[in-house]
């Protein structure tokens, strides 16, 4: 593993409401080059909150967010969003542009010329795999869920950003498409060399896609580490997050026959 | 005749270049103004929401002035300001007219334009906004690239309300001296032309129909990207305002106005007098349906040239007085009073449109009323109905005073419809005017004033401070003066309150000319 990390969070906390709700409480994580790391946690676990604070959508109350060796705080927001990439929960694509003028958004941003824009966009278009000719002129609501959100990554990928974050990006997904888009994009990020930090509340799609993990509750970060260590973690959040997809596999295996046609 | 082949459908179209080009003019200037007001305020306020509501409260008030009132308080306010900016800047403005009009318009058309911009924005998705931001969009590009394009629908909606509503209400600067398709209707009322009247609300409602559908052409094309819809609107309108402006620019702007007030023995003179410059080779026009107010004002400010009227109107209503004296003595001290505003009092026409108490012949003698001191012991019992500045004008509280009168009730009527009321019992007593052609045809009597509580009312001419040394004004004018006596002037006003293709302003007048003219 290199030995500066491409993202850094040291002490870094965030309330609102003037103090009476604390979302972020003392959490200091490493995200090193290439990783892929998954905050896992429940609803209020401030996991959303740590996200926003990476590309500045919030602003930290205390500590220090460093992005590729940059306190966070000394960088123009605009710019450092744009060579950011956002997977949002349920694509959050603009309703009234097209699947092209989406995905080409951060690059018009960026005043890249309109052919380039367009060679570009037929390129994100392959590199998750939506038919160019078919998808290229509609609009977000004539697109399936899953067809959205890879529309989203295409988005994300954009202005060639060496760091995607993704809020809950396959939550709202039926199961197979899930994984399909789980496994396409986990294939993305080993071949573009990303860092990626996901946020998830779903303790197995984190197992199955994440290099590493951290666990949040309460604004407070509770464990980091591989599956493996997390599971030697004492804590008994973090073992009973870990219960349910090993009580899964376990059930799965005996009622699924190994070799089966099924 | 049928009503479909009445030739006064002819004369209503012969004013339509005029009255629409005006009226599009007015409105769309308005409505120009309203937004690029509207619109950045409503921008603006979008994320302060105390300043938001301040904005739509203020909005809401102006919506709740009647909009008669909205355009009438302009003019004052206008005046004020044109006042002081002579003062200190040395230049003043026309407070007549098209400003006051365009401002008042504008304002009406501010609350659709704001509330719906507000409601639009606000309406936008949170998560979008997210997105918005996340992708790297500045304040600005978020704004016009995300915000407004989904806002669109909604605003577009607030913007075609205040299209038609504005083209709608502009029929109301007709008073305060815009000429609009208002004409029509205000002297279609007042004539009793309902030709006129049904004629000016068809093109006010097709014209309001016709800018709303260009603006729905405008709002698909913006919404589905297509720019050949986008653009067919806005050529649609910027054809319709050109066509407009286009036949009143050849016009000849150097000719006289001839003002008129709001009832029809006026637009029967206005019409005379616009007949006798024609004649003696001068460009003339007039402009109708001026408040009793406003139209003073606009011959001292030389927006008009020449008007007629009433001495004891002025005595009363122009210089606030509450005295009544002999008639030689009341029109010298006038006429010393209005040649201090440079006012030309060319000469008295020979009658006299006063204020009179009026009720029908046989109800005055069956309870053996001649005259208001008989009246006034009959009051308690009886209602009486006057137009709608009578009660709040000094003759009135002249009338109470020196005859004691009090009636049992008092209403507010169209003042071509009290006379109806009178003759049909609905109400007692009217407080109607001498020259009024429909007292003979009522058979109505004007009740005696043995105690002068009414100051004398001769009509005359008065022109503007411009013109006070115009021969050719005074010379084209001069065999009028005189030469109207109170039954011909009656018998005219009779002719031009009746419903047919004769009883035209411009018909009557003729008429009059014919039975005056060679005396």
């Amino acid at each position: 593993m290199p030995t500066t990390p491409l993202i850094a969070y040291a002490h870094v906390g965030k309330t609102f409401d003037g103090g009476r709700v604390v979302a972020v409480d003392d959490v200091s994580l490493e995200v090193a080059e290439g990783e892929f790391l998954a905050i896992v946690g429940g609803s209020g676990s401030g996991k959303t909150t740590l996200l926003r604070l990476t590309n500045r959508l919030i602003e930290a109350d205390g500590g220090t967010v460093t992005v590729e060796g940059e306190d966070v705080r000394n960088v123009d927001p605009i710019p450092l969003r744009r060579r950011i990439g956002y997977v949002f929960q349920s694509g959050g694509l603009f309703p009234h542009l097209s699947v092209a003028g989406n995905v080409g958004i951060t690059p018009k941003l960026l005043g890249m010329p309109t052919a380039e824009i367009s060679a570009r966009v037929d390129e994100l278009l392959d590199l998750v795999r939506l038919d160019r000719a078919q998808y290229l002129d509609r609009l977000p609501h004539e697109l399936s869920g899953g067809q959205r959100q890879r529309v989203g990554v295409a988005r994300a990928l954009a202005a060639k950003p060496r760091i995607v974050l993704m809020d809950e990006p396959f939550g709202a997904l039926d199961p197979l498409t899930r994984d399909a888009l789980g496994d396409d994009f986990r294939e993305l990020h080993r071949k573009l060399g990303l860092t990626t930090v996901m946020i998830t509340h779903d303790m197995t799609e984190a197992i199955l896609l994440a290099d590493r993990i951290a666990v949040m509750r309460g604004g407070r970060l509770l464990a980091q580490g591989t599956p493996a260590e997390l599971s030697k973690s004492d804590d008994p959040y973090v073992g009973e997050l870990l219960r349910t997809p090993r009580r899964q596999a376990e059930r799965l295996g005996a009622l699924l026959p190994r070799d089966g046609a099924a | 005749m049928s009503l479909f082949t009445d030739p006064r459908w002819g004369e209503a179209l012969g004013h339509l270049p005029d009255y629409l080009g005006n009226h599009v003019r007015v409105s769309v200037t308005a409505l120009a103004l309203g937004l690029l007001v509207s619109l950045p305020l409503a921008i603006i306020s979008r994320h302060h929401p105390v300043m938001r509501g301040a904005l739509l409260g203020l909005a809401s008030i102006v919506q709740t002035v009647p909009g008669l009132a909205l355009l009438a308080l302009f003019y004052p306010l206008l005046l004020a300001l044109a006042a002081l900016s002579l003062s200190w800047f040395g230049f003043g403005f026309s407070a007549f007219g098209f400003l006051p009009a365009v401002l008042a318009l504008a304002l009406y058309s501010m609350l659709p334009v704001l509330r719906n911009t507000i409601t639009g924005l606000q309406g936008v998705d949170a998560a979008i906004l997210e997105a918005a931001q996340g992708v790297g969009m500045t304040p600005r590009q978020s704004l016009f690239t995300v915000e407004l394009p989904l806002a669109l629908p909604v605003m577009m909606a607030g913007i075609r309300t205040a299209a038609v509503w504005v083209i709608g209400t502009a029929t109301l600067s007709t008073p305060i001296g815009q000429t609009s398709l208002g004409n029509y209707i205000f002297a279609g009322l007042q004539t009793q032309n309902w030709v006129f009247v049904l004629f000016g609300c068809l093109a006010a409602a097709v014209l309001a129909l016709a800018v709303d559908q260009l603006l729905a052409l405008i709002e698909i094309g913006l919404r589905n990207r297509s720019r050949l819809r986008t653009a067919l609107g806005g050529v649609g309108i910027a054809a319709l305002v050109a066509a407009t402006l286009v036949p009143t620019m050849t016009r000849s702007q150097a000719s006289y106005v001839v003002g008129a007030k709001t009832f029809t023995e006026q637009y029967v003179l206005s019409a005379l007098i616009a007949q006798r410059l024609k004649a003696a080779g001068l460009f003339a026009t007039t402009r109708e349906g001026l408040g009793s107010n406003v139209i003073f004002e606009a011959l001292a400010k030389n927006d008009i040239d020449v008007y007629v009227d009433y001495s004891g109107t002025l005595w009363a209503n122009q210089f606030q007085r509450s005295d009544t004296r002999p008639r030689q003595e009341l029109l010298s001290e006038l006429e010393a009073m209005l040649a201090k505003q440079n006012i030309t009092l060319l000469g008295e026409l020979g009658f006299e449109n006063a204020y009179a108490l009026v009720m029908p012949r046989k109800r005055a003698e069956q309870l053996g009323i001649r005259n208001i001191a008989d009246l006034a012991s009959r009051a308690a019992n009886l209602s009486i109905a006057g137009d709608y500045e009578f009660f709040s004008r000094p003759e009135w509280a002249s009338l109470r005073k020196v005859y004691g009168l009090s009636f049992r009730a008092q209403r507010q009527m169209q003042p071509d419809f009290m006379y109806a009321a009178a003759a049909s019992g609905e109400v007692d007593v009217i407080a109607g005017y001498t020259s009024d052609g429909l007292i003979a045809k009522y058979d109505l009597v004007v009740l005696g004033d043995p105690r002068r509580a009414i100051p004398p009312y001769d009509a005359m001419v008065l022109l503007a401070p411009k013109h006070a040394d115009d021969q050719a004004l005074r010379a084209a004018l001069q065999p009028l003066l005189g030469r109207i006596d109170i039954a011909t002037m009656r018998e005219a006003n009779l002719r031009a309150a009746g419903n047919d293709a004769t009883s035209s302003p411009d018909a009557v007048a003729q008429w009059l000319w014919e039975k005056v003219g060679n005396k």
